[in-house]
């Protein structure tokens, strides 16, 4: 077989420096080159050429479309819904989409079936640059640093370093303070205070014992995010209230008093059967609040941490180290259900300093 | 007369040709059927007028109770423990008619088999039955009565208080159901195997029925908890989700990030790599060879 080298492959050309190797065995050289249908035959030429005119075709069809749809389709708050979808939405995202993806295929297309068929084979050179390359920027460089007088004129050069050096040292400095202040102890203590109402969250309405049945889940906050001025502003705000949200958020629970395993020196911390934990789970602080009646289990659904209500929020299952912490419950005066005090242990996830 | 008695006879004729037809039997039961079914009709005696007294009515609970109900629940409603101390079947003392109507009115009870979950599944009693079965079991003990409709529908409400409803039901929904049962409502896992049912689709009757008597293990939201109010506005936001039109088209069951990364990752990807395969790809090769001009 003759090879029919060079009718459509790279001719072999040895770069300066190339590894020649002594070959002990003859360069067959690459398999000849067959050809695309489209290359010799001129009737699927003409049917690529139609393919790739078709989805040029449709892909201006379909920004037509995306023009009609994006007037005639009512946007905003009342919309156009077709079959129970946002017809809006759907549209504009399909005819777009459509229209770009087509001329996408279309260029692919046009580039596998029509456009030149070569090889290309790109020989592999040395890394290094010539010598002549290296003297010539070496002296480019040596005329850079003389014709700056960098060595001559120690003054600039000084004055230059001490301005990067002074610039250097306190912006690091200002910025980092930003990162502060340190948390002082805020980490060990809540909003929660003795005798504050314990409040059902969103509505904010205080919770009597016998509002509970045995069974109930309340997901409750400390009464003084709810607490208004006598103007009707707001006391806690911003991110303060945010802060003291997320710190005090508490789930309560009631079940049979005798079915209560009340841990040590907490004897007095539950309400006829009623008790209150933090929401916050101790592994990486996930409000939780996926409940089990019939287990008193409390499940924690980003990790599996699962605690036991009925025994001091006891880890169970999970990745979590530590109990819940829990509220110390009475009633007040009026027969609503207040905390005793703060929590006695962090609430949320370890840290550092807690060891 | 006597065309009268000819066409008569040619009718009969005509029958009687058609008496060994192959959909003859067919007729004569269909006719046999509608005739006893609508002498049934004319002849029973009117719904309204058999409404049993109430002791009659738990009479007939408690039968069937101790038909269908007894072997888990014990014959006095009980609840049974197995041998092992197990429970098999709760007790249903102070359950209320309202935890029976859900059960019964949704197929949960009777359980095909003890398990991790009582799915729902065909409703196996007619409503009087469940109605029976709820008086009995509302006569063992005092509990949560079946809601009025008037409890959860928003019928009478202004288009603004009923915004208003929707707006504070969502938040009460985002605070107490999310957990478990995700926040379009589309359910969620459980220990143990068990899973919080997707509650999108369920009528507001059964979903105020859960929320008052916590079903399986679900805690209870009685009405000390969340206000009856509260409850007709939790029921009002699922109400509008089901009615928000899917502005992106394909929810992917709005079960969350797992399952839409999972979709990301499969077909999306999946997509992409196709389209990759199809560009790196050899073209299909021709034996001719060209024949250059």
């Amino acid at each position: 077989m003759t090879s029919p080298r060079g009718d459509n492959l790279p001719e072999r050309q040895p770069a300066a420096g190339e590894l020649e190797p002594a070959e002990p065995v003859a360069d067959p050289g690459l398999p000849a080159h067959t050809w695309r249908p489209t290359d010799v035959d001129p009737k699927a030429e003409r049917r690529a050429e139609r393919q790739v005119a078709t989805l040029f075709g449709l892909s201006a069809v379909c920004t037509v479309l995306f023009v009609v749809s994006y007037f005639t389709l009512e946007i905003g708050e009342v919309t156009t819904t077709i079959g129970g979808l946002g017809a809006s939405t759907l549209a504009l995202g399909l005819s777009l989409g459509g229209a770009l993806l087509l001329i996408g295929i279309g260029i692919i297309q046009w580039a596998r079936k029509l456009m030149a068929d070569h090889e290309i084979v790109e020989m592999r050179h040395p890394a290094r640059s010539s010598d002549e390359d290296r003297e010539a920027a070496l002296a480019d460089l040596s005329t850079g640093l003389e014709e700056s007088g960098i060595a001559r004129r120690p003054l600039v050069r000084n004055s230059l370093l001490g301005a990067v050096g002074v610039l250097s040292l306190p912006v690091p400095l200002v910025l980092l303070r930003d990162l502060g202040p340190l948390p002082k102890d805020a980490l060990y203590s809540t909003i929660w205070e003795r005798g504050m109402l314990v409040v059902r969250d969103v509505v904010g309405t205080p919770i009597r014992p016998s509002d509970m049945q045995i069974g109930d889940l309340i997901n409750a906050e400390p009464a003084a995010i709810f607490e208004t001025d006598e103007e009707g502003e707001p006391l806690v705000e911003g991110v303060d209230l945010q802060v003291a949200k997320s710190k005090g958020a508490v789930i309560l629970v009631r079940m049979e008093p005798d079915e209560i395993t009340p841990g040590e020196g907490r004897d007095d911390w539950s309400v006829d059967g009623i008790v209150c934990y933090s929401k916050i789970c101790t592994h990486v602080g996930c409000p939780i609040s996926l409940y089990e009646r019939t287990t008193h289990h409390v499940l924690c659904p980003c990790h599996q941490s699962t605690f036991d209500l009925a025994d001091s929020a006891r880890v169970v299952f999970g990745p979590a180290a530590r109990p819940l912490p829990q509220l110390p419950l009475m009633v007040d005066a009026e027969g609503y259900l207040v905390a005793q005090r703060d929590f006695t242990e962090p609430v949320g996830p370890s840290f550092w300093e807690r060891g | 007369m006597r065309l009268l008695n000819r066409s008569a006879n040619r009718m009969a004729g005509r029958l009687s040709r058609h008496r060994r037809g192959p959909l003859a039997g067919l007729v004569v039961l269909l006719l046999g059927l509608l005739l006893s079914g609508g002498l049934y009709t004319a002849f029973a005696p009117a719904q309204a007028d058999t409404s049993a007294s109430d002791e009659e009515l738990v009479q007939q609970g408690r039968e069937l109770f101790l038909v269908n109900c007894s072997f888990c629940h014990g014959q006095n409603g009980e609840g049974v423990r197995t041998a092992d101390g197990n429970q098999l079947g709760p007790s249903l003392v102070g359950v209320g008619a309202a935890a029976v109507d859900f059960q019964v009115g949704t197929g949960r009870m009777p359980m095909a088999q003890p398990g991790a979950q009582a799915p729902r599944k065909p409703v196996s009693f007619s409503d009087e039955e469940t109605a029976a079965m709820a008086a009995f079991v509302a006569s063992l003990g005092p509990g949560p009565a079946i809601p009025d409709q008037s409890d959860y529908s928003l019928q009478g409400m202004s288009e603004d208080e009923r915004q208003e409803a929707i707006a504070r039901g969502g938040q009460i929904f985002l605070t107490n159901c999310t957990a478990c049962h995700n926040f379009t409502g589309s359910g969620g896992a459980m220990p143990r195997g068990g899973y919080a049912p997707r509650i999108l689709d369920v009528e507001g009757r059964y979903v105020y029925e859960a929320m008052l008597t916590g079903p399986q293990s679900m805690p209870t939201f009685s009405n000390g908890n969340l206000s009856p109010e509260e409850k007709r506005d939790v029921i009002a936001y699922l109400e509008s989700l089901r009615e928000d039109p899917a502005y992106g088209g394909f929810g992917m069951g709005g079960l969350g990030p797992v399952a839409e990364g999972m979709y990301a990752w499969l077909a999306g990807l999946g997509l992409l790599v196709g389209f990759a395969v199809w560009i790196a790809a050899h073209t299909t090769r021709s034996t001719k060879e060209k024949t250059e001009s």
